[in-house]
């Protein structure tokens, strides 16, 4: 049993208890239990002995156990650059897996406050990111169940004088043990209208973030810009935050990058050709205004896909390959206005 | 007199750690979770007071000891109880029942004999602390 899911035992609680038909998940994997009162072990499992460890410490054998090596590596095939983020998360895990070695020897600390938030421009993989943390700090044996709960302003505050507090409170209920993702939390705050009911949300949410850090965490996301202005007015609220990524953007290689994944994803690929081109159209589209990184990447695809299926239309009269279903050819991409002269760009 | 309703009332209390591992194990089981209080604990009283609504969506027992605790501080010598209710059969029915929180003081129940026509006897049950007006029981 982690000892940040021990409670007090209530008076009158002395004897034993047939073992809880739920096993609790954390603090399995240790395979050393911290030595505490037995009243804070686990019902019916034995009180271990204080383990009193001398010699030298497996650190590489907790590592191979917390099977923390393979989430990293999926991180690293899955998502394309992101380098701070990714660090960030190899430094959460690597004082995780040293907690959990301080804990067998009866090093006590309290939980480390994870509250994240993340920010930068559209489309550089804020939510994305986010849904994944919720696996990973499961897998890191952080929270103990794999939920996010995605939530916007209008899920949190309320219309009318008393109805934001208990709104916030149902939010957080439903959260418990996992991520809470707050997109767009600059909303939340509104300077221009000083009877806005965002910041009893805010003064709510600052509240749990601060006293329930091993039930909860809290990931706010947002552009840049207004989220430092968020953060301005509201001291506490960044104080609380342990760790404020950035999200860069992406570069033209990690974009055709991100483009031959996403195009994996949908059973697709580039001819040889079309690769060349599509180089040349992210680089065109970056100079353009709208630019949102991977979510314009996706846009362009998505509407080559479209061109390719009405090219494929029609030249019905010619039998149809498999190869042909599934290549999206130069011919798909040139016909973008990014490349028509002067044609106004579609934003998006 | 100790009040013995529902699962594991003739064990001493559950301690905070043992109730949630019941709880997840409720959840687990995808039952909604509720909490229920009164000052009026007679055995055919099944109607206690709801303390807030089932909680349907809830994903771990941290949100529901959460509930608990303020349903104690609200009424600190009340009966309190947490119910899980299963959908599965196309209804919602009770699949656990246990205590989690009563009075430090637990006066118990008087029986009452009327003696009717002939030699009958109806016996009634009462509690001792009943006889006090809401709210001053207990």
């Amino acid at each position: 049993m982690d000892a940040a899911f021990t409670a007090k035992p209530r008076p009158g609680a002395a004897g034993p208890i047939p073992p809880g038909p739920a096993a609790p998940e954390r603090g399995a994997a240790t395979g050393t239990a911290a030595p505490g009162p037995a009243a804070s072990a686990p019902p019916g499992a034995a009180a271990p002995e204080p383990a009193v460890v001398t010699g030298e410490l497996d650190l590489q054998a907790v590592f191979r156990d917390s099977h923390i090596g393979d989430v990293l590596d999926e991180l690293d095939t899955q998502l394309v650059g992101l380098v701070p983020v990714k660090s960030r998360i190899r430094d959460i895990a690597a004082l995780l897996l040293v907690e959990k070695l301080r804990r067998s020897v009866g090093l006590e600390t309290g939980p480390p406050s994870l509250h994240m938030s993340f920010t930068g421009n559209p489309g550089t993989g804020k939510t994305t990111v986010a849904l994944r943390m919720a696996e990973i700090l499961h897998r890191l044996g952080y929270v103990r169940k794999v939920h996010l709960t995605a939530v916007t302003r209008d899920d949190l505050v309320g219309q009318y004088i008393g109805h934001t507090a208990p709104k916030t409170r149902e939010v957080l209920k439903r959260a418990m043990g996992g991520v809470l993702f707050i997109d767009e939390a600059y909303y939340l705050y509104r300077p221009e209208n000083e009877r806005d009911y965002g910041q009893e949300a805010i003064e709510i949410l600052l509240q749990v973030m601060e006293n329930q850090r091993e039930d909860l965490v809290v990931i706010l996301a947002g552009y840049k810009d207004r989220m430092d202005t968020f953060f301005r007015s509201n001291p506490g609220m960044s104080s609380r935050i342990a760790h404020h990524i950035d999200f860069p953007d992406y570069t033209p290689a990690e974009l055709l990058a991100i483009a031959r994944l996403m195009l994996a994803g949908m059973q697709y690929r580039f001819s040889e050709h079309a690769d060349e081109v599509f180089q040349a159209y992210i680089e065109r589209r970056r100079e353009q205004p709208h630019f949102a990184n991977a979510r314009s990447v996706r846009n362009a695809l998505d509407r080559a896909r479209l061109r390719q299926a009405s090219r494929l239309f029609a030249a019905r009269g010619g039998g149809l390959a498999r190869e042909d279903l599934l290549t999206i050819d130069a011919a798909d991409i040139l016909a973008s206005r990014v490349f028509g002269a002067g044609a106004p760009e579609n934003p998006s | 007199m100790r009040l013995t309703q529902g699962t594991f009332s003739f064990l001493p209390d559950l301690t905070d750690e043992q109730i949630s591992s019941q709880i997840e194990y409720c959840l687990e089981k995808g039952w909604a979770v509720s909490i229920e209080y009164t000052d009026d604990p007679h055995p055919r009283n099944t109607y206690w007071e709801m303390f807030g609504l089932p909680m349907f969506d809830i994903k771990d027992a941290a949100a529901i000891l959460g509930e608990i605790r303020s349903c104690r501080r609200t009424f600190p010598r009340h009966y309190i109880k947490v119910n899980a209710l299963d959908s599965s059969l196309g209804r919602e029915s009770l699949r656990l029942s246990f205590i989690v929180n009563r009075p430090e003081n637990e006066p118990g129940f008087g029986l009452v004999r009327q003696e009717g026509p002939g030699r009958t006897v109806r016996y009634t049950t009462r509690a001792y602390a009943a006889d006090r007006p809401e709210n001053q029981r207990y």
